[in-house]
């Protein structure tokens, strides 16, 4: 029967949010989340409004980081459409996307006008560099892991990935249309 | 006019393609972002794009802003908001779709195969993204101290990364970089 076990075993306690309520909620969280909103995500659903279980938001989030698209963003449109559905969703996903879109354009408009300064170019490569390294840290967080396994197919994914996407600038959509099934085929035989 | 919906319409098809393939988050596509926006279609400069990469790991909010504010450098406000919804639309869909379904096949050997199989996936990506803006956005000296020391420190300490970030920023400020 563990088919059917659902989301959780343990069922959250409070009363289920309107749309309104998921709509404000994300929007605080990305009034707080400065510099990360998972953190603000789950104090808001766990441990304040008590909407999830520690375990749903566990299933919820696990969920998000393998599928494809923004994961925090997804989150989003799940937590919304467990609490009210697909307008639910909708909610929860405007709420969280509508001041980071009000701000970017507003950077964005910013920087057309102001772009070629001499200041902010010399501030802005600095950013780079040390958005590269941050970069750098979260891959190597996520490759070390995978290079520890016994006979597996992953490192050579990794590595394969990595070379015709990062070295040699092949388009993403044919990558992944061949990669995909393969690493796929391979993490099926080696469980088998 | 004609032109500018052309352009609506290859962000459009672009980005929504590009959030579907985009396994690892917003970070994964940054080299298929770049290939399009500055080698295939020439919409920006190298330099440009590592600027729009660095506002958009220093803004608050996620990641996967940096999309709005090509969008925004391509085709003004309409741009941003074409980007902004390809990239965050289908998949959202996708996932709250998914996560009614998902949970029932949680012990399936197929499901098993297909989550396996996709972490290397995405871990080759966030990695080729990493080579890739390394490329760009560091050039001399200086910039392979910063990046170093940054790597090491969110590699090895819990620190905030907002403080790195500032710290170079401040770096870039005094002409360091």
């Amino acid at each position: 029967m563990s088919d059917s076990t659902g989301a959780s075993p343990i069922p959250s306690s409070a009363p289920i949010p309107t749309h309104s309520e998921l709509f404000l909620t994300f929007l605080k969280i990305t009034v707080m989340g400065f510099g990360g909103t998972l953190p603000w995500t789950r104090r808001m659903f766990v441990e304040e409004k008590h909407w999830m279980t520690a375990e749903e938001f566990n299933d919820a989030y696990a969920l998000c980081q393998f599928l494809p698209g923004p994961n925090i963003v997804n989150l989003t449109a799940v937590f919304g459409s467990r609490m009210r559905g697909a307008t639910g969703a909708l909610a929860a996903w405007a709420g969280f996307l509508v001041l980071p879109f009000t701000l970017m354009v507003t950077v964005g408009a910013l920087y057309a006008q102001f772009g070629d300064m001499d200041v902010l170019r010399r501030v802005l490569s600095g950013i780079a560099a040390a958005a590269a390294g941050l970069l750098i840290a979260t891959a190597a967080k996520m490759v070390v892991p995978l290079f520890k396994g016994g006979i597996d197919p992953a490192p050579f994914v990794v590595l394969a990935v990595a070379l015709a996407i990062g070295v040699m600038r092949w388009p993403l959509l044919w990558v992944m249309a061949v990669l995909v099934p393969v690493s796929i085929a391979m993490a099926w035989a080696v469980r088998r | 006019m004609k032109a500018e919906s052309d352009v609506l319409f290859v962000l459009a098809v672009q980005f929504a393609i590009m959030s579907l393939l985009a396994l690892g988050g917003a970070n994964a596509v940054v080299p298929e972002i770049h290939r399009q926006a500055v080698d295939l279609r020439g919409w920006m400069t190298e330099r440009q794009f590592a600027d729009m990469f660095a506002i958009s790991q220093a803004a608050p909010g996620p990641n996967v802003m940096l999309v709005t504010l090509v969008g925004y450098h391509v085709a003004g406000i309409w741009g941003a908001v074409v980007t902004t919804l390809a990239m965050c639309g289908p998949t959202a869909v996708l996932a709250a779709y998914l996560s009614r379904t998902w949970d029932r096949f949680r012990h399936r050997p197929w499901r098993v195969a297909v989550q396996a199989g996709l972490v290397p996936i995405s871990v080759g990506l966030v990695s080729a993204s990493a080579i890739v803006l390394t490329g760009i956005a560091v050039r001399n000296f200086a910039a392979v101290l910063v990046a170093a020391a940054t790597a090491a420190v969110a590699y090895w300490t819990r620190w905030n990364p907002l403080w790195l970030i500032g710290i170079a920023a401040l770096a870039g400020f005094f002409g360091l970089v």
